[in-house]
């Protein structure tokens, strides 16, 4: 028996959920960036699965949909974990329930 | 394809992206990132495109973990744990999950096989990504260059 | 071809070996394949690595006028069976505040990726142990990885040192995995592949009979290949850029916590990284396995590999003989003005060199450009200009 694509989308799937948890209940802001790329991850995973177990061989979509993800979420890890540093410059703190002012 | 290997690296990634979701310590959580990165990569392989399992370690293991751990550094403070506190999240992850897997067991379509195919080869890649993908290569060229630049404007101390 | 028999020597012992499974299954065909290219691999490199440590104490003694370990078997030739020995026996300190599964998971997390590093490199004709397409990429992908074991020591060992080296070693890692990359662009833009081997096979072929095809006979060649040399000292945070575990300075850097057999793995994931590093730089620009004179094309590849690489770790230790250490902020300013451009500079020249033909039309042109670049970084760089004369206020 070898893998089938259902096998692929419910480790997707959890791994998807497992971010979420992440995401929503952490209150460290680092954290929820982690659930974030989880979350990524696995749609990334599910894009290159059903290239592969398209029944016609064709252009590489799928898997250039996840290259370029993967840039993406290069990008957004940047971006967000630079905007985490400047918040705790600014608040000292990095729980995000804390950070409930709008006044700078 | 190997069941084998398809259980090994399954159990690797759920195991490490779990940890990563619940270790009350950051530094700790962020290394079973790590781990679950590598296994996606994995999986990748196992999919066949090696290039985007070699692209994943590239980029999230040498890049965005690194990222990750001196932010968590940078940020350090007295209190480090931060333990899972709110409940109301993991219902909702778990609902999710109940909904997704129905979904998936809903449609008779998904239990196939894989087809046998070509190895995808990065001249391939290569050569796609210089022809049809040529306008998406630049943008995320143009994305990359503007997150730089907004990482390091936001990072960068405050003149006064 | 002559010496066909001796270069082939080992291929052909490998398929002796497994002619021995010829009605087993695939799969153990596969894995006893893999095994045997791994412990030969490993044995190899460990080998080397045994006599690196005593001949890089020997040449070190040599350029400071000094004779070096001669004490323990002919010319102190065992030397590191005695260090291997009391490595061994030493206690394994674990600090009471350490993070125990970080500070055990480092040492095997550093040495890992080093080993699957060497695992890519063509070592003579048929002899890649792992040939996969991407190769380079796996190469870097998987050397990406020391950072964070490097981080994964300093952090585990909860010791402010080991945390300064690490975060010094990240730093300048990262800042130096630009150029490396970069310079080892233009090698896969002419080659138009990322598999070492063919760009082995691109380097093969000599011009006018005696001047070999290899990149580092042409000028974006030569500039990337020390481009390439100075980054991959630095990635094996070797002198002059040991600032990361400078020992006048932070003691041992990220390593201070280790002893015993753990510190000795660190040790051997230096060497394996300056191994990696060195063969890499051996394929990529001094033509891998190639002979450098057609007439010598005799003697077997793999004895052209490992003569070349030998040099290359010569150069490593006769640099560490000869430079002081560089100061920190020197080091990541030279990556960011200099090392980077200059690496931009050879991706342009390459791209000359292709579409003048690869004639020496183009060899001129790109030699331009290469000079041209190099002479307006360093005027621009030159910091001489920037200080007045010193003057002695209270000396005299």
């Amino acid at each position: 028996m070898t893998p089938t694509l259902q096998l692929f989308l419910l480790v997707s799937a959890a791994l998807f959920c497992i971010g979420l948890l992440a995401a929503l209940s952490r209150r460290h802001a680092i954290f929820i960036l982690i659930g974030i790329e989880l979350m990524l991850a696995a749609a990334n995973l599910n894009f290159v699965a059903f290239w592969r177990f398209d029944p016609q061989p064709q252009a590489p979509t799928g898997v250039m949909v996840a290259i370029f993800a993967i840039a993406i979420a290069a990008a957004e890890a940047a971006v967000g974990l630079a905007l985490v540093i400047a918040v705790y410059r600014h608040y000292r703190t990095t729980n995000v329930d804390q950070l409930d002012q709008l006044k700078g | 394809m190997n069941t084998a290997a398809f259980l090994f690296i399954a159990i690797l990634t759920l195991a490490g992206a779990l940890a990563a979701a619940v270790l009350p310590r950051l530094i700790h959580a962020a290394l079973c990132l790590v781990g679950a990165f590598l296994g996606l990569a994995g999986f990748y392989f196992l999919l066949g495109a090696e290039f985007v399992g070699l692209v994943q370690v590239f980029v999230y293991v040498g890049a965005v973990a690194v990222l990750i751990v001196f932010t968590i550094l940078l940020t350090r403070r007295e209190r480090e744990k931060d333990h899972a506190s709110d409940w109301g999240g993991a219902v909702v992850a778990l609902a999710v999950f109940v909904g997704l897997l129905w979904a998936i067991f809903q449609t008779p379509a998904l239990a196939v096989a894989a087809p046998g195919i070509e190895p995808l080869t990065v001249r391939a890649i290569g050569e796609v990504l210089m022809t049809d993908y040529v306008w998406p290569l630049q943008c995320v060229g143009v994305v990359l260059t503007a997150a730089l630049i907004g990482a390091l404007v936001l990072v960068m101390e405050e003149k006064r | 071809m002559p010496g066909e028999f001796l270069d082939q020597i080992f291929v052909g012992a490998k398929r002796y070996i497994l002619s021995f499974f010829v009605g087993a299954p695939e799969w153990l065909v596969r894995l006893v394949s893999s095994l045997i290219t791994i412990l030969v691999l490993i044995h190899v490199f460990l080998g080397l690595f045994a006599l690196m440590s005593v001949l890089e104490r020997k040449i070190l003694a040599r350029i400071q006028n000094r004779l070096g370990p001669n004490r323990v078997g002919p010319f102190g030739l065992l030397q590191p069976v005695a260090d291997g020995i009391k490595m061994l026996i030493k206690e394994d300190i674990v600090p009471a505040r350490a993070d125990k599964v970080v500070h055990f998971l480092a040492p095997i997390m550093v040495a890992a990726p080093t080993i699957l590093a060497l695992g890519v490199i063509p070592y003579g004709r048929n002899m890649t142990p792992f040939a996969i397409d991407g190769g380079i990429l796996f190469f870097f992908a998987v050397g990406s990885a020391t950072e964070l074991a490097v981080f994964m020591a300093g952090w585990g060992s909860n010791n402010k040192f080991s945390m300064l080296g690490a975060m010094r070693a990240i730093a300048q890692m990262v800042s130096y995995e630009l150029p490396l990359i970069l310079s080892v662009l233009p090698v896969v833009m002419i080659v138009g592949s990322l598999s070492p081997d063919a760009i082995v096979a691109a380097q093969s072929g000599y011009s006018l009979g005696v001047i070999p095809h290899w990149f580092v006979v042409t000028p974006w060649g030569a500039a990337g290949f020390l481009l390439f040399f100075v980054s991959g000292l630095v990635e094996s945070n070797r002198t002059p850029f040991d600032v990361p575990e400078g020992e006048s300075e932070i003691v041992a850097g990220h390593m201070t916590e280790y002893s015993g057999f753990k510190y000795a793995t660190f040790f051997l994931a230096e060497y394996f990284g300056m191994f990696a590093i060195s063969g890499l730089a051996v394929t990529l620009f001094l033509g891998g396995w190639n002979a450098p004179f057609a007439p010598l094309r005799f003697i077997p590849s793999y004895v052209w590999f490992f003569a070349k690489l030998s040099t290359l770790l010569f150069v490593f230790i006769w640099i560490r003989g000869t430079l002081p250490r560089m100061r920190v902020d020197h080091v990541m300013n030279f990556a960011w003005k200099f090392m980077l451009p200059m690496a931009f500079a050879c991706v342009l020249a390459a791209a000359v060199w292709h579409y003048q033909a690869r004639r020496l039309a183009g060899w001129l042109w790109s030699l331009v450009i290469v000079v041209a670049v190099y002479f307006v970084l360093s005027r621009l760089l030159d910091a001489r200009k920037k200080f007045a004369p010193r003057t002695y206020r209270f000396a005299e």
